[in-house]
C-alpha cells in the first residue's frame, strides 16, 4: 500500500496497465518530457519512451480522430486532452466516430480508447479550464462516461476503463487532483464501470454526486445532525440507478449535487429516474443543487457558482423537514 | 515532357536590424522615424516591467495564472504600430504590446488574469476583441470581421495573432481557406516562439518554414525576424496594403522566442535546454532596439533611467486600479448572461439557489403539507 494523491493513482494504473499491455499507448499535448501539465503522465515518457508515450501536434480532433485509428487498428489508445474547455474541437471525433463505431459496423469495428481529461472547477484557473461537461458525453449513446472521487477509485477505474472494449470518457477531477492522500494498494484491481460506491451510510436522506463536490458533501454531512447517505457515482454512463433506488427507497429524501449548470445536468436524469422508481416512497420532492445556469465565471466568482458546503446544506435541511 | 514543373515557390526572411545593431539602411529607411522608434522603445520598457509585476503578483496569491510576454515585445508592437488605429486587432493572449499601443488599459489585461470578465468589457472603438484562450479559435473570427469591412465597403482590415502551435489546429486552416478563397483583407500573424508549452515547434511543423503553411491557400507568405522591430513593421505594412488594395491576406510568421515559462503554471526547466534560452536573451528585441537608439545618439544612460522610472509609475498605477475595483458581483454576471434574463435564470440570481424547496411556498399550497410545513 501507498498514500497516493489522485494524481499519482493515476499514474500509477497507467505504469501498470503499459506494462501489462505493450498496446497501451498514450498521445496528447504536453504529456511526454513535461509529464502533462498536471503532471499525470510524469516520468512516463522516460520509462517507455517517445513510441508509446506521444506529444502530438495542438489539435484536439488530430489526437482524438488519430486515436480512434489507433484502436481500430489494435492499439488501447489513452488520449490525453489538456482541459475539458477543449474539448471542443474533439466533440466530433467522440461523438459522430468514437461512439457510433461499433453500431454502425455491427461490431465489425470498435474504439477501446480512453480520453483522459481534468474536469471542473475550484483551481482559480483561466477562462474555459473549469467547466463540468460529462453530462452531454452521458448524453451521447455509445460512450462510457468515469468519474473517479478519490485517488484509490481512480486508480481501479482507470485499469477497467483501460481494459473496456469501448471508448471510456474518463473524467478526473482537477480540484481533488491532490487535495488528499488515500491508502492505494500496489498491486493491480479493477472497479467496476457502472458501480456506485456508498460514502457514508445513512437513514434520513440520501445524497447523491459525483466528483470533486464529493468532499462539499462530505462537510455537509458533517454539520449536519439528520443521518445521511451519500452515494458517489464514480460511473455517470452507465449509471447505478440501483444502488440510487435501494438508498432513496429507504430514505425516501433525496438531494442530488453537481458542479455543471442545472439544467440538462445528468441531475435531471437522476431525479427522473427516481421518479419513475421510486414514486410511492418518496417524502419529499427531490432536489438539485448545482452550478447555475450560466457560463461558469472566471475565478473570482467561482465559489459563488460551484455548489459550495452551505447551499448543499440548506438543501439538506429544507428537503430534511419538508 | 511528362513531368513538368507547375508550381515552385520560396519564402523570404526580412530583417532589418539584426541581434548586432547591424541595420540595413536601403530596407529600413523610412520604416520607423527616430521619435517613434524612442517612444516604441519607451513601451517596449514598460511591456517588460509589466511582466515582472505581474509574475510576482501571481506568486503572491494577488493574481492568477499569467503568461510573460518577454522576448515577444517587438512582434505584436511592430504589427500594431504598422496599422491604422480602425484595423482590427485580434489577438490570442502574448500581445501585451501592440493592444497597449493601441489603447488597451493594461489594467483590463491585469483584470483578465485576475479572473474577472470585466477585463474584457473593451471599448469597441479599440477594434480589439477579447483574448483568446482556447487556441486558434480566434483566426475564424478574424476572417469574418475582415468580409465585414469588405461588405460594407471599408477600408478596415483585420490582423490576428496567433502562435506556432495554433498553426496545428483545425480552425487555423479553415480560416486560412476561407480568407484566401473569399478574397478576404485579413493578416493571419504567427508568433513562432519555438514553443508550445513543452511541445518544439517542430512537432507542430516539420517544414523549414512555418510561413509556407499559407502557400498551400494560395495567399503571400513572408518569414520574418520577430525580434526586429523594424522588419515586422515593414512586413506588416506590405501585408496590410495588400490587404487594404486587393483584398488579399498574407500570412506572415515571426521568428522569435518565449524567454519566460509558458505561463506561471509552468516550469521550463524541465523540458528546454537553458542554453538555448540563453542564446535568444542575446537576440532580445529590447537590447536590439536600444544599441540602435545609442548609436543613432537618440538614448543615454539619463534617459534610460526616465523612462524606467515612468515605466514603473505606469504599471503601479495599473495595478492600483486592478486590485482597486470593487469585487465583481455574482448578479452583475447572471445579468451579463443575455439581452434579456429567462425568468428561472432571474430566480436563481434572486435566490442565489439551484434548489426550490422552501424557496417557493406556492408549491405547497392547497396540498396538506402546507399545513404541515407550516409549524417548522
Ligand atoms: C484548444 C486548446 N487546446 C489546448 C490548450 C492549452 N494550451 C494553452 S496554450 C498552449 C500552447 C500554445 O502554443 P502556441 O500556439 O505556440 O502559443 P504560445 O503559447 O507559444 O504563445 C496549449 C496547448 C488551449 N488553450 N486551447
Ligand atoms: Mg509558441
Amino acid at each position: 500500500m501507498a498514500n497516493l494523491t489522485l494524481v499519482q493513482a493515476i499514474n500509477l494504473a497507467l505504469i501498470q496497465e503499459m506494462e501489462a499491455d505493450d498496446r497501451v499507448m498514450l498521445l496528447g499535448e504536453d504529456v511526454g518530457p513535461n509529464g502533462g501539465v498536471f503532471r499525470v503522465t510524469d516520468g512516463l515518457h522516460a520509462r517507455f519512451g517517445g513510441d508509446r508515450v506521444v506529444d502530438t501536434p495542438l489539435a484536439e480532433s488530430g489526437i482524438i480522430g488519430t486515436a480512434i485509428g489507433l484502436a481500430m487498428n489494435g492499439l488501447r489508445p489513452v488520449p490525453e486532452i489538456q482541459f475539458e474547455g477543449f474539448l471542443g474541437p474533439a466533440y466530433d471525433q467522440i461523438t459522430t466516430h468514437a461512439a457510433r463505431m461499433r453500431t454502425r459496423t455491427r461490431g465489425a469495428f470498435t474504439v477501446p480508447m480512453v480520453v483522459r481529461v481534468p474536469i471542473g472547477g475550484g483551481i482559480h484557473a483561466p477562462e474555459l479550464h473549469s467547466d463540468s461537461p460529462e453530462a452531454i458525453y452521458a448524453h451521447h449513446p455509445g460512450l462510457k462516461v468515469v468519474m473517479p472521487a478519490s485517488p484509490y477509485d481512480a486508480k481501479g477505474l482507470l485499469i477497467s476503463a483501460i481494459r473496456d472494449p469501448d471508448p471510456v470518457m474518463y473524467f478526473e477531477p482537477k480540484r481533488i487532483y491532490r487535495a488528499f492522500r488515500e491508502e492505494v494498494p500496489e498491486d493491480e484491481y479493477t472497479i467496476p464501470i457502472g458501480e456506485a460506491r456508498v460514502v457514508s451510510e445513512g437513514e434520513e436522506l440520501t445524497i447523491v454526486t459525483w466528483g470533486a463536490p464529493v468532499v462539499q458533501c462530505m462537510k455537509a454531512i458533517e454539520n449536519s445532525e439528520k443521518s445521511i447517505e451519500l452515494i458517489d457515482l464514480r460511473t455517470i454512463y452507465p449509471v447505478d440507478i440501483d444502488a440510487i433506488e435501494e438508498s432513496v427507497k429507504k430514505t425516501g429524501r433525496c438531494v442530488i449535487v453537481h458542479e455543471a449548470p442545472k439544467t440538462c445536468g445528468f441531475g435531471a436524469e437522476i431525479a427522473t429516474s427516481i421518479m419513475e422508481r421510486c414514486f410511492l416512497h418518496l417524502e419529499a420532492p427531490v432536489q438539485r443543487v448545482t452550478g447555475f445556469d450560466t457560463v461558469m465565471p472566471y475565478y473570482k466568482l467561482e465559489l459563488e457558482y460551484l455548489p459550495e458546503t452551505e447551499r448543499i446544506s440548506r438543501a439538506i435541511e429544507e428537503v430534511a423537514a419538508y | 515532357m511528362p513531368v513538368k514543373t507547375v508550381f515552385e515557390t520560396k519564402i523570404d526572411h526580412v530583417s532589418i536590424l539584426d541581434e548586432n545593431g547591424n541595420f540595413d539602411a536601403k530596407l529600413g529607411k523610412g520604416v520607423i522615424p527616430d521619435q517613434d522608434a524612442v517612444a516604441l522603445f519607451e513601451h517596449m520598457l514598460t511591456c517588460r516591467h509589466l511582466d515582472e509585476v505581474a509574475f510576482k503578483l501571481q506568486r503572491s496569491g494577488r493574481m492568477g495564472t499569467y503568461p510573460e510576454n518577454r522576448g515577444q515585445e517587438a512582434t505584436s508592437l511592430g504589427a500594431a504600430y504598422a496599422l491604422d488605429k480602425k484595423d482590427w486587432l485580434v489577438p490570442c493572449y502574448r500581445e501585451n504590446a501592440g493592444l497597449f499601443w493601441r489603447g488597451l488599459p493594461i489594467e483590463m489585461v491585469l483584470l483578465h488574469w485576475m479572473g474577472d470578465e470585466r477585463g474584457n468589457q473593451i471599448d469597441n472603438e479599440l477594434c480589439i476583441t477579447p483574448l483568446a484562450i482556447p487556441i486558434g479559435t480566434q483566426m475564424l473570427h478574424a476572417t469574418g470581421l475582415a468580409w465585414a469591412a469588405k461588405y460594407r465597403q471599408e477600408k478596415q482590415i483585420a490582423c490576428t495573432f496567433f502562435g506556432d502551435g495554433a498553426t496545428s489546429e483545425g480552425d487555423f486552416h479553415e480560416a486560412a481557406n476561407f480568407a484566401a478563397n473569399l478574397d478576404l483583407p485579413v493578416i493571419f500573424f504567427c508568433q513562432n516562439n519555438g514553443w508550445a508549452i513543452s511541445v518544439p515547434s517542430k512537432i507542430q511543423c516539420s517544414a523549414p518554414t512555418v510561413a509556407q503553411r499559407g502557400l498551400a491557400y494560395g495567399m503571400d507568405c513572408v518569414q520574418v525576424d520577430g525580434n526586429d522591430i523594424f522588419a515586422v513593421v515593414k512586413v506588416t505594412r506590405d501585408a496590410a496594403k495588400l490587404a487594404r488594395e486587393k483584398k488579399r491576406p498574407t500570412f506572415i510568421e515571426a521568428v522569435t522566442y518565449r524567454l519566460g515559462d509558458h505561463t506561471t503554471a509552468d516550469d521550463a526547466r524541465r523540458y528546454r535546454d537553458e542554453k538555448e534560452v540563453e542564446s535568444w536573451k542575446k537576440k532580445d528585441p529590447i537590447l536590439r532596439l536600444e544599441k540602435y537608439l545609442r548609436e543613432k545618439k537618440l538614448w543615454t544612460d539619463k534617459k534610460h533611467e526616465a523612462a524606467l522610472a515612468k515605466a514603473r509609475e505606469t504599471v503601479t498605477a495599473a495595478v492600483k486600479r486592478a486590485e482597486e475595483i470593487a469585487d465583481p458581483k455574482i448578479a452583475d454576471f447572471f445579468n451579463s448572461m443575455y439581452a434579456e434574463l429567462p425568468a428561472d435564470l432571474k430566480r436563481q440570481r434572486d435566490t442565489m439557489c439551484t434548489h426550490s424547496l422552501g424557496l417557493d411556498p406556492s408549491q405547497l399550497e392547497g396540498t396538506e403539507r402546507q399545513a404541515v410545513n407550516s409549524q417548522h
